[in-house]
């Protein structure tokens, strides 16, 4: 794995210390640049982040225009894994690279808990 | 009206550059004969393409179509071409109060009325973008205000999801662009929000394909949202349709995605019948 700046690396240890997950990630919500990672070698966390920030814009505009707030949490399920991103308060996207049979439940608390810390 | 179209179709046959093309195809339009419409705006276009009105005719057919992007584009053109354009300027208007950007939207009707102090529809909109900025009902009021005159609805597209729970608010099948198939969409307050979220939409599946492929995860087959309200569920029921399920916070994720799947079965028939 990549290793995280000093501060962030405890944030993403909850989170990849997860039976599982892949990776983690922390991303600016507003341009989508990789803060700091933990990820396994052959990811391509850019991209990634890019992606994943355009994905949670796009959402968050649609889950608001439907009434339904904006978005805490989201999961993107695929054929061999997932992508499973919560928003901290201050607009940093935690995210995390799962094998398709992580425990989604705890994958979900950790990244909560990881929000809350990143503030 | 059957004899305006016959009498203005042999009047444009006649004389193929006479701009009565702008008659026909507001009159298509009007009857709901969009594909038509369509191909009578774009031969238009393609005669006159420094024409706003024009551009204009063929704004309203797109959004008709809900294809609001390249509605905005020829709006825009428009507007390049006749910066006072009424019918763009209220068209625009109409397009931001759709995806909820007031601002916008009010900034366009003034300019509407600059040029129309005396439209008694662009005051009673300006009136409602104004004591409601941040506010989505009167947004979605002030939208109906602005929108061009409805053509007829397709017969089918309210049919896709008979018979489901939620098939008239919180169901709604996309294609690629945004465009509606079929379902609805309301708020919990009631309201229809049923093109702003699909507009809001409109790539996403293109985009979790993407992210799902360069992750090296293979196809994507969902994407569940928690939001502090309600709970959604985007599912593709084929290659290139997405598919939304919208249920408020106390139906848990896991019921909403056995709800998607039996809507996405729903929805795949539905398509395959239409091709």
């Amino acid at each position: 794995m990549t290793t995280a700046p000093p501060g962030y690396g405890r944030v993403l240890d909850l989170v990849t210390r997860v039976r599982g997950v892949r990776g983690a990630m922390l991303v600016a919500g507003d341009d989508g640049l990789v803060v700091a990672e933990q990820l396994m070698e052959g990811i391509k966390g850019p991209a990634v982040a890019a992606l994943a920030a355009s994905l949670a814009s796009r959402l968050r505009r649609a889950l608001e225009a439907a009434g339904v707030g904006a978005g805490q949490f989201w999961h993107l399920q695929a054929e061999q894994g997932a992508l499973l991103v919560v928003t901290a308060a201050s607009g940093i996207l935690v995210v995390a690279v799962a094998e398709p049979d992580v425990n989604v439940g705890l994958v979900r608390l950790e990244l909560l808990r990881a929000a809350e810390t990143v503030g | 009206m059957a004899d305006d179209v016959k009498k203005l179709s042999a009047e444009l046959a006649q004389d193929p550059d006479s701009l009565v093309f702008l008659r026909l195809g507001e009159l298509l339009r009007l009857k709901g004969q969009l594909d038509a419409a369509h191909r009578v705006a774009l031969t238009g276009l393609e005669r006159h393409p420094h024409l706003a009105d024009a551009h204009d005719l063929y704004a309203r057919i797109l959004a008709d179509k809900h294809d609001f992007e390249r509605a905005f584009d020829e709006w825009d053109m428009a507007l390049r071409i006749a910066r006072d354009h009424l019918g763009a300027l209220k068209g625009l208007a109409f397009l931001y109060f759709k995806v909820g950007d007031v601002q916008q939207a009010a900034a366009h009707l003034e300019a509407a009325q600059r040029v129309a102090p005396d439209d008694p529809g662009i005051a009673q909109a300006l009136a409602l973008a104004h004591g409601g900025e941040g506010d989505q009902a009167p947004a979605t009021g002030a939208a109906e205000l602005m929108a061009p005159a409805a053509a007829a609805q397709p017969l089918e597209e309210a049919r896709v999801f008979a018979g489901l729970e939620g098939a008239e608010e919180g169901l709604l099948l996309l294609d690629p662009s945004g465009q509606v198939l079929g379902g609805a969409l309301k708020d919990p307050g009631g309201r229809d929000v049923t093109d702003a979220v699909a507009a809001y939409l409109a790539g996403v599946s293109q985009e979790a394909g993407r992210t799902a492929k360069l992750l090296g995860l293979g196809s994507w087959t969902g994407l569940a949202a928690e939001g502090q309200h309600g709970h959604a569920h985007l599912t593709p029921p084929t290659g290139s349709a997405l598919l939304l399920v919208v249920r408020e916070r106390a139906v848990p994720m896991g019921r909403l995605a056995i709800i998607a799947q039996r809507a996405a079965g729903a929805a795949r028939r539905w398509l395959e019948a239409q091709s």
